[in-house]
């Protein structure tokens, strides 16, 4: 278990990990990518409330699913960082902070594109939409923390406090439908044992999720292959992959 | 202890330490009148969010000096190797940040609050959430604080990392004053405030010792 630990510990191995990764969770993706938009954009039918305009869940559902989960991602790998000083969950940290905010934006924007024809509002004070705003934040705090401390080790470190610390937002998002009872609808599909979709539109929706979920693992590959990369640019490792081209690495 | 007194012996003979927030405080709150309009109702209306608000950022605009002087005069290196445990070193100097710019706030809150017309009940409310919330804002923001303690210019940025982490304080706060004006049940606010105060307390010492070792040794 520990050796197991070990080798995706050291740089080498992780890289040609990654690499070897990435292209079968791409292609993953893109077919639950497609399978989950056909049947959930062609497919399902539309709803007897909210008719075809809730068509956009397939989208806004997963994205802020993931940007809670890749901040979880986040604060984990950075208290792993911190406990045991594992330099490739640093990267793991660091790889996923423009991800996150990514998926963040996504869903605060697909989310406020529902709100117009369902709520009349492009944007409105309510608990989940503001503490989902409130992520984007900290995505950004992390990101410009890094950014501005000049030595690495440090603002690794500095990077994965925060992280952590930051981490007391996260069942903030999550119950904050449950705590306050605002405009925003609870959650969907909590209940997985009676899901309160009917099948033919939870079907795609899991879909979108399992697609989503592979296209962060996919971002993160190819992110910790570049800044493994950039980190490790003087190591003789890395000059060899030079000399032997990308394709034999 | 000893640290607690050194910093409060230095806060009080830099005047502006600790008048500094307090005169932004008043500054801020006397603002939004003059751009809002002076509705005795509509100022009533938003009083105990204009206060809180306020309050937050006069807290925010002196953490900004809570490690960073010790840190350019080599004390906090310091304080670090001393071999005294470094959290509790920190208890001391965040204690004095709170008495020096937390406390003043929550003892002049209530001019304020009358100069805002805010509701008869809520002046209690006031004072009570505000002491409890700037107690936790001076820990949380202090992780900040601690956390960008080597780089130069570093106030948007502090910012930036600590208003989201504040933003249940400033929520359950401003709503404990709200509530309380309109004449219901603050219970469940206060409760949460305090939640936050013992965890603030007790877990933000970590954190904020842990960045300023990283902090040190960035600097070297």
């Amino acid at each position: 278990m520990f050796q197991w630990i070990h080798r995706f510990g050291s740089a080498p191995f992780m890289y040609r990990f990654a690499g070897r990764l990435a292209p079968w969770l791409g292609a993953l993706c893109l077919l639950s990518l497609v399978a989950g938009l056909y049947l959930g954009l062609v497919v399902a039918p539309a709803d007897y409330e909210q008719g075809d305009s809730y068509r956009i869940i397939y989208i806004h559902v997963p994205a802020a699913w993931m940007s809670m989960f890749t901040y979880m991602v986040m604060a984990v790998s950075s208290a792993v960082f911190l406990i045991w000083r594992l330099k490739i969950a640093d990267v793991v940290a660091e790889a996923s902070a423009p991800i996150g905010a990514a998926f963040t934006a996504v869903a605060l924007i697909t989310g406020s594109f529902w709100g117009k024809p369902m709520w009349g509002t492009w944007w409105i004070w309510d608990a989940r939409l503001t503490s989902e705003l409130l992520l984007l934040f900290l995505y950004f705090g992390y990101m410009a923390l890094r950014g501005s401390l000049d030595t690495p080790q440090s603002s690794a470190k500095a990077a994965a406090i925060l992280a952590v610390v930051g981490v007391v937002n996260i069942p903030i998002i999550h119950f904050s439908v449950e705590w306050w009872n605002t405009l925003h609808q609870p959650a969907t599909i909590s209940k997985l044992d009676t899901p309160s979709m009917h099948i033919s539109m939870l079907r795609p929706l899991l879909l979108m999720v399992l697609a989503f979920q592979l296209l962060y693992f996919y971002n993160l590959m190819i992110r910790v292959r570049t800044l493994i990369l950039t980190r490790e640019g003087r190591a003789s490792w890395v000059a060899e992959l030079d000399t032997k081209g990308p394709e034999n690495a | 202890m000893r640290v607690f007194k050194r910093d409060m012996k230095l806060a009080f003979r830099a005047t502006g330490q600790w008048l500094n927030p307090l005169l932004f405080f008043v500054i801020v709150v006397t603002l939004f009148p003059l751009g809002i309009g002076p509705g005795p109702n509509m100022l009533a209306t938003i009083a105990p969010g204009v206060l809180w608000v306020s309050a937050l950022l006069a807290m925010m605009l002196s953490l900004d000096a809570l490690f960073a002087n010790d840190f350019r005069d080599g004390t906090l290196e310091q304080m670090v190797l001393s071999g005294h445990p470094l959290t509790v070193v920190v208890i001391g100097k965040v204690m004095a940040h709170w008495v020096t710019s937390g406390l003043p706030l929550v003892i002049l809150s209530p001019l304020l609050g009358l100069m805002m017309q805010l509701p008869e009940g809520a002046y209690l409310v006031l004072v009570g959430s505000l002491f409890l919330g700037t107690l936790s804002l001076s820990f949380i923001g202090a992780i900040g604080a601690a956390l960008i303690v080597s780089v130069n210019q570093g106030g948007v940025l502090l910012s930036l990392l600590v208003l989201p982490l504040t933003v249940p304080v400033l929520i359950f706060g401003s709503g404990a004053v709200s509530a309380a004006g309109m004449g219901l049940e603050i219970s469940a606010q206060l409760s949460v405030l305090f939640a936050i105060v013992f965890l603030a307390v007790s877990l933000a010492p970590l954190a904020i010792a842990g960045a300023l070792r990283v902090g040190v040794a960035a600097g070297r």
